[in-house]
């Protein structure tokens, strides 16, 4: 462990199945990922929290429903709060959706099929703890994998996310953003969107799958980087 | 004990004949009980029993320096390398996903998981293949739909990646579809697990889900007999699946080993408890002592038979010491699993069941596994084999050769199964370096350069019609497609999918395709390691193909230096390994096309089929392919089409220069075995040529990668968008079409 390394945690439930990656990824992209399991989350130093893919509870009920009331979703309100990065990424987006902390909901997918495929993503907003890496307007080949991913806000909502410069990422083809574009029937193809403060994103796409040449894409980077990079300065702010 | 006795036509019932049940009374002394006869009639029924199959099964070649465990546990397991083993196996869940696709299906991946948990293997890879009869048909599409959604349910959610598998369409398999499920485990080789009991006295721990009445099929007539009609509660129900729980059944089982808190692990499938108890028991050479009320129920009332031989899912049964029981309960209440002390081993080879202070069964241990019947029924070759004429598949001529193409492009068989692995989570795990669609799929092995390529194949068409030679190509096909990504065929795992044994003709087909898969695998030098049998897979009396799925894993030294199935640049030389012969009987094409379903299939011979494949490895190895693809289904139209759509990117076939007589058909279309298909830079052609003729292995080359159309001599000039529109939106526009 370095110095200069921030403690990311990778938040735990019972049926996530994105933790051993995302702990994997945090690493590559810098960080000291610590794994915090849900119902005695470490109370330690943690710059910043990742809620990882998967199904926690067996998302019975609702994706995302039961985990909002798990004991380490108490420390990730108290996170968020302070300023640190927290990035929920396919089920831990739909978790930050069901706690409150991002606005709007999940819905199924439009064919009601799960997808799996790599998909491309444009990079709408810089003004958040996980962009810093990227300029508005990059576009991203990152892999999406889930079967609730449909994004839904009301129009009020999403006239405001869009002036706040809350909608973090759209689906595209070559930048472009359109119907057929669209994987999942998203309202105005949303793929991720971040708090006012905007050191809270909750994304669909998984940037964790890719962050490695092997796996064919590196286009994730930029996103996990920019977290770390953030974990170090939002650290040295509430320290100060 | 309270013996309530058999009587005589229940044992009937239950699928027992009546000279088994004469052994049951002889090995027992006395009539059996309810529960004594209920655990016979499931441990000696053909799923669990291997009585038609068990004579034939010890012909397979099982033994090499990498093998750890061959058949005999709950899966085979090999070494791959830097201390690290893989555990595989593959297993049928026919006749559960013919009655509830979704739930069959599902269950089936679940129950195949737990067999490598059951090694202390953590799960990394799924593959599935899938059979189904006419997918013009709307139950078909209700099945194919179904069973996929339950395999992607439940592998999705257990965060395992489904990375392969196979899918085809026959009116053979109409009435009686086939879904085999392979998994894939890794382990450091010194923590292999066993499921065979030790230490007399030692505790048996049930952990995992409650228990219900699940899946109490055969048994079921117990109920009938025993309860009044129409009494609901006791009707047996379908197994299921809930794979939160097996992902928590995952975690808790690795957790248990990682902390060496287990002596023995197994889990629990068809046959329950009953099952799992007699094979750690009969394994270990001991005894065990069993108490039904101690069982964690689902629901009230359960009868002993039944708490014996429910099918509940996502289950495991434990051999621990003593001392070591609180810390088991306390890894299972982390994970929020019941984990309950059921049993108790035994020093004399005597199965005991207890119902509470009451002994409701008693039995020898291996009248339950070793020593259940066996057969070795009659053989007799097939008069559809007899008949079959030899010259009708060479008189194929065509106008609009193109036009055949794209009708056999965008078949059912040929067609791109994208919307099947979509549907998969199929980069869990972040190991997947060659996606779905290629010829094998590729897993790294994190921490290390390795990797792994996994396939399965069968072309049950074959086997029907030449069982031997079928079950030949069967295995020659997974080494290629494992060759094909560069590397080494290392084992294999198969699923034999059969009509009914006690068919002369069926268990001739049975027979010969064990011979054929055999000479294969010792020509290849890889052993069988794991296997499954299903029997009686018929419909009004009609069997499906034979189908002896083969499920191959290969290994990598450098999990860098693999190959895709895509052509890739504008001026790369396009080069086809191995001879093409006039082989259309049997083909795809002969099929699809002409609705003719004939022998003879093409001719393998192996030392050829070993030499091509080891010259391909080498080519992708020392990275002078672009691309490799091997020639299966549809021949090498096919295979032009596959590397144009995975490349999106066009090529100029010519194949005038290849030095063969043959009519455009047949070489477009002909299934001749032991070829590929690759692709090189203009430099390094002339080293590939090289390589070729160091190994003796034939090679023309017919072409170069480039431009927005897909051209085979004068024949075939196709836009590269319908080529790729026809493969990728084939399945689909077949759906819509009924």
């Amino acid at each position: 462990m370095t110095v200069d390394r921030p403690n990311i945690g990778v938040a735990i439930f019972p049926g996530s199945n994105c933790d051993a990656d995302s702990l994997h990824g945090l690493e590559l992209a810098g960080a000291n990922a610590i794994p915090v399991w849900h119902d005695h989350p470490e109370t330690g130093s943690l710059d910043g929290m990742m809620i990882p893919g998967g199904f926690s509870y067996g998302d019975y009920l609702r994706t995302g429903a039961i985990a909002q009331f798990s004991t380490v979703m108490d420390l990730i309100r108290q996170m968020a709060d302070d300023g640190r990065p927290v990035l929920g990424v396919c089920n831990g987006f739909q978790i930050l959706l069901e706690t409150g902390l991002l606005p709007g909901g999940m819905l199924r997918n439009r064919d009601m099929k799960f997808i799996c495929r790599t998909v491309q993503i444009r990079l709408e907003s810089t003004g958040n703890s996980f962009s810093n890496q990227n300029a508005s307007g990059d576009t991203m080949r990152i892999p999406i994998a889930h079967g609730e991913g449909n994004y839904y806000a009301d129009p009020k909502t999403l006239a405001e996310m869009n002036s706040n410069g809350q909608v973090a990422f759209r689906y595209c083809d070559n930048g472009i953003v359109g119907a057929s574009t669209n994987p999942n029937g998203s309202s105005e193809s949303i793929a991720g969107v971040t708090n006012a403060a905007g050191n809270v994103l909750g994304m669909m796409p998984h940037p964790e799958r890719a962050l490695e040449p092997q796996l064919g894409s590196t286009d994730g980077l930029g996103i996990m980087r920019s977290m770390v990079e953030s974990c170090i300065s939002s650290r040295a702010a509430i320290n100060v | 004990m309270s013996n309530t006795g058999a009587t005589a036509p229940l044992y009937e019932e239950l699928g027992l004949t009546a000279s088994e049940y004469q052994m049951i009374l002889e090995t027992l002394g006395r009539e059996p009980t309810q529960v004594e006869l209920a655990m016979y009639s499931v441990m000696w029924s053909e799923h669990c029993g291997y009585k038609h199959s068990r004579s034939m099964l010890g012909r397979f070649p099982t033994e090499g320096e990498k093998v750890l465990q061959g058949p005999g546990e709950n899966a085979g397991v090999i070494d791959v390398g830097d201390g690290w083993a893989v555990a595989f196996k593959m297993e049928s869940h026919n006749h559960p996903s013919a009655v509830e696709p979704f739930q069959g299906a599902a269950t089936g991946v679940g129950g195949i998981v737990r067999d490598i948990i059951a090694m202390g293997a953590r799960p990394i890879a799924l593959l599935d293949s899938l059979r189904f009869g006419s997918l013009e048909s709307p139950r078909v599409q209700h099945l194919f739909e179904e069973a996929v959604a339950g395999i992607g349910g439940y592998g999705n959610c257990i965060g395992v990646p489904t990375v392969g598998g196979e899918l085809f369409f026959d009116p053979s398999y109409e009435g009686n579809c086939l879904v085999n499920a392979m998994c894939i485990g890794l382990l450091r080789a010194d923590q292999l697990t066993s499921a065979a009991a030790a230490g007399v006295g030692n505790p048996v721990i049930l952990f995992g889900s409650r228990t219900g009445r699940d899946g109490i099929g055969g048994a079921s007539v117990l109920a009938s007999q025993e309860f009044k009609e129409g009494d609901e509660e006791k009707r047996p129900s379908v197994q299921v699946g809930d794979p939160f729980t097996e992902k928590l059944l995952i975690e808790a089982s690795l957790e248990l080993l990682d902390k060496e808190l287990l002596v023995a692990l197994q889990d629990l499938g068809a046959a329950g408890l009953t099952s799992s108890a007699a094979e750690m028991a009969s394994l270990g050479g001991m005894g065990i002592e069993l108490d039904v009320a101690a069982v964690p129920l689902r629901e009230s009332g359960m009868e002993p038979w039944e708490v014996m031989i429910s099918e509940s899912q996502e289950r495991m049964l434990a051999v621990v010491t003593p001392e070591k029981v609180a810390a088991v309960t306390e890894v299972c209440e982390k994970w929020g699993l019941t984990a309950t002390q059921v049993g108790v081993l035994i020093e004399d080879s005597e199965f005991v069941i207890n119902d509470g202070s009451d002994e409701v069964g008693r039995i020898p241990v291996l009248s339950l596994t070793d020593d259940c019947p066996k057969y070795q029924p009659e053989s007799k070759k097939p008069d559809y084999i007899e008949a079959s004429v030899p010259s009708v598949a060479t008189v194929f001529s065509s106008d609009s050769v193109e036009d055949e193409l794209l009708d056999l492009l965008g078949s059912p068989n040929i067609a791109s199964k994208r919307s099947v692995w979509d549907q998969y989570d199929h980069m869990v795990m972040t190991n997947t370096t060659v996606l779905p669609g290629h010829d094998a799929a590729v897993i790294r092995l994190k921490g290390t350069d390795r990797g792994l390529a996994m396939t399965s194949d069968c072309n049950s068409r074959y086997v029907y019609l030449d069982p031997l030679k079928g079950g030949m190509i069967a295995v020659a096909e997974a080494a290629r497609n494992v060759s094909a990504t560069g590397a080494t065929p290392a084992a294999i795992t198969d699923c034999l999918n059969f009509g009914n044994p006690e068919k002369p003709e069926i268990y001739w087909q049975f027979k010969n395709a064990i011979e054929g898969i055999s000479q294969a695998c010792e020509a290849f030098g890889v052993p069988v390691v794991s296997g499954n049998v299903s029997f009686y897979n018929e419909s009004n009396g009609a069997a499906i193909y034979p189908t002896p799925t083969i499920g191959m894993v290969g290994t990598l030294d450098d999990v860098t230096k693999t190959c895709e199935s895509g052509f890739r640049s504008d001026g790369d030389r396009i080069f086809l390994v191995g001879d093409t012969l006039s082989e259309l009987g049997g083909s795809e094409y002969a099929s699809h096309v002409h609705n003719i379903v004939e022998g003879p299939i093409p001719s393998l011979d192996l030392g050829v089929a070993k030499a091509t494949c080891d010259m391909v490895r080498s080519a992708v190895s020392s990275g002078v392919l672009k691309s490799a693809h091997d020639l299966s289904e549809g021949g090498l139209a096919i295979a032009v089409a596959e590397s144009c759509v995975n490349g999106a990117i066009g090529a100029k076939i010519d194949l005038s220069s290849s030095g063969q007589e043959l009519s455009i058909v047949e070489s477009l279309f002909s299934e001749t075995q032991s070829r590929f298909l690759v692709s090189t830079s203009q430099s390094d052609g002339d080293g590939f040529l090289k390589l070729a003729e160091e190994f003796g292995i034939r090679v023309a080359e017919i072409g170069e990668v480039g431009g927005d159309a897909m051209q085979i001599g004068s024949a075939v000039e196709l836009p590269l968008d319908v080529v790729c529109n026809t493969y990728q939106q084939g399945i689909q526009k077949w759906i819509q079409k009924t």
